[in-house]
């Protein structure tokens, strides 16, 4: 048991731990530098705020020693009685710059306070575009089920056709695997155009037309590949008992097949999962993938950030319930 | 006429012939054992019974009519026992009493199935998947399914091969009870002459191949129910395992194979002391020679 949550637990987290350290390192900060000599500054201060002697003199020894770190200045300011104040008069005389190996690329801490009301309200929704990222999330979410049922609904059938028919192979497996390749950027375009008649609805059926059709093929192929795999004896028992052929397909290499079938829709959720960003960010819907285009378009680069962990941690949510659906099947044959 | 007749069948795959010119007749009740060397048709032989592989030439006729096609009047037990493994046990065996007896009413396949389930000892594993029992389980499951459906001939394709010789003994004595109890024709494709002697009524010996026949029958006189253990001091036993066994290794003395290896030797020879001593080649011949072994 101990060795199981070392493997599992702190491993892991150890390696989170790291990537968020480099990140952090490499990362941009914000810094201020004095336009005027300190001693301006300090003049300037004292002048407008009456009193401000007393703040003057926990803040010069930051003043004295650059780079100051706009983060630390903040900290101290908050500390400060008047400090409002002060900042008014001081934010005058400063001037703000990144710096950093990326520097636009946003900190661990930067990220963190510009998420903290996107993740500690989830479902809020204060505007269009301005919504917790979970109910972003579940817009995506919604879309992703509906193109994946579709790709499941038509890919499942075109499996057992392969699988079935040497013929229907021959015929139609070139061009499965001429449209196989294709990105989900380049069918989006199409969608909206088979779709144009719709009108405001294009996008929706657009995506889901791009959802369903790249996310067919792993559903397709493993569902060929398992139906070519169901062993000869279970398809004698069937002959020898004279089943149908609907008995056979019901009784016989359906549930031969499930194993092969789920890996499919495992690895089809997957792509689903992929597909949605993209089309959300080409027609500009409300969802994670919408968000994180508009944020960039914005310039809220820590909200990129928050996107793609977001994006992350919910696919890899789905990788796994999937995953246990799976091992439920495999179990058995 | 006979019960079950083979009328100079011959079944080969892809230009290779398997079986030629097989003929054979079986009359109802009877318990004929089929043995060969692994690999020489058996299989082909019952496929072809069962009608899930057609003959090249002759024809297979059960009751007069001739086999186009597999079906429940031949009841198959397969070598690798053909459970589906998502089924348990009573699915298993429900699949095929569904199948062959619509028109019953659910209580009474109900019944029929634990009627076959009890037959075979399993009624306290009825709802276990084929993965969780043993080989012997899984087997005897097969040969219920089997009976159940309630063929007029069954054809047990090596069903104990895969078994251990204890588990194959309790089995073979569950066989020989059911046959006892039930009376149907049987079909034995085995290769252990001990087993066809303690089982069958008539052994028929299946040559080696390619183009393999059967070999002339020999009847088994041994009164039943033959005790395993007894059995072995029996001198008929003896003679009937002795008779049995020589003619298939009688078979196999024909068949020797010959390869031919190519030999190298070093490629050196010691030096010819009488040549001068100076400037003395090297006497490298070159020379190759063929063998050839004869294995048998």
């Amino acid at each position: 048991m101990k060795s199981f949550k070392f493997d599992g637990l702190v491993l892991p987290l150890f390696g989170i731990l790291l990537v968020l350290a480099l990140w952090h390192t490499v990362a941009g900060k914000k810094i201020y530098v004095l336009k005027e000599s300190i001693e301006v500054v300090h003049a300037s201060v004292i002048e407008a705020v009456p009193g401000g002697e007393a703040g003057w003199s926990t803040l010069k020894p930051l003043l004295n020693k650059p780079p100051l770190e706009a983060a630390k200045i903040a900290a101290a300011i908050k500390s400060l009685p008047n400090g409002a104040e002060i900042w008014t008069a001081l934010e005058q005389n400063l001037e703000e710059r990144r710096v950093g190996l990326i520097s636009s690329l946003p900190n661990v801490v930067e990220t963190w306070q510009a998420s903290k009301l996107y993740i500690m309200e989830p479902f809020a929704k204060r505007g269009e575009m301005d919504q917790g990222i979970l109910r972003f999330s579940w817009y995506s979410l919604i879309l992703v089920a509906e193109g994946y049922s579709l790709a499941l609904l038509i890919g499942t059938p075109i499996g057992f056709f392969l699988g079935l028919s040497p013929m229907f192979t021959k015929t139609f497996d070139p061009l499965i695997q001429i449209l196989r390749p294709v990105s989900p950027l380049a069918w989006l375009p199409l969608g909206l155009v088979l779709f144009l008649s719709a009108g405001k609805d294009a996008g929706t059926y657009g995506a889901l037309f791009t959802i369903a059709i790249c996310s067919m093929w792993p559903t397709v192929l493993n569902t060929a590949v398992g139906v070519r795999a169901v062993p000869q004896d279970y398809l004698n028992v069937g002959k020898v008992l004279k089943l149908s052929r609907f008995k056979t397909l019901t009784k016989i290499l359906i549930p031969a097949t499930l194993p092969y079938m789920f890996t499919g829709f495992r690895l089809s959720l997957g792509i689903a999962w992929l597909v949605i960003v993209a089309a959300e960010m080409l027609t500009g819907r409300p969802g994670v993938g919408g968000f994180l285009w508009q944020e960039y378009n914005s310039l809220v680069y820590e909200h990129i950030i928050l996107s793609i962990i977001t994006i992350g941690v919910i696919g890899f949510i789905l990788d796994r319930l999937m995953s246990l659906i799976e091992a439920r099947f495999k179990a058995i044959s | 006429m006979a019960f079950l007749e083979l009328k100079n069948v011959s079944k080969g795959f892809g230009g290779q012939r398997v079986l030629s010119n097989i003929n054979l007749s079986i009359q109802e009740g009877e318990f004929v054992a089929i043995v060969g060397y692994s690999g020489q048709g058996k299989t082909t032989l019952i496929n072809l019974v069962a009608g899930l592989i057609k003959p090249d030439q002759g024809e297979v006729t059960l009751e007069g009519k001739t086999v186009t096609g597999p079906g429940p009047d031949r009841g198959l037990v397969f070598q690798n026992y053909s459970l589906l493994p998502w089924l348990t046990v009573q699915e298993n065996i429900a699949l095929a009493v569904d199948q062959v007896f619509p028109d019953w009413t659910a209580e009474q396949r109900l019944a029929h199935i634990d009627k076959y389930i009890g037959m075979v000892k399993l009624s306290h594993a009825k709802d276990r998947l084929p993965k969780q029992l043993s080989g012997g389980m899984r087997q005897r499951v097969s040969v219920a399914r089997t009976l159940a459906i309630n063929p007029r001939i069954l054809l047990l394709d090596e069903p104990l091969g895969a078994l251990d010789a204890l588990t194959r003994g309790t089995l073979q004595d569950e066989i020989a009870n059911i046959w006892q109890s039930e009376r149907k024709t049987v079909v034995l494709i085995t290769n252990s002459v001990d087993e066809a002697l303690l089982l069958a009524d008539r052994i028929i010996p299946l040559t080696i191949g390619p183009g393999a026949t059967l070999g002339e029958s020999v009847p088994v006189t041994l009164a039943r129910p033959r005790d395993r253990k007894g059995v072995n001091h029996d001198p008929e036993f003896k003679r009937l395992r002795a008779l049995v066994t020589n003619q298939l290794l009688a078979f196999n003395a024909n068949r020797k194979v010959s390869l031919t290896k190519k030999l190298i030797r070093p490629d050196i020879l010691p030096e010819d002391l009488e040549a001068p001593r100076v400037n003395r080649p090297p006497r490298r011949p070159g020379e190759e020679k063929h063998e050839v072994v004869v294995t048998s």
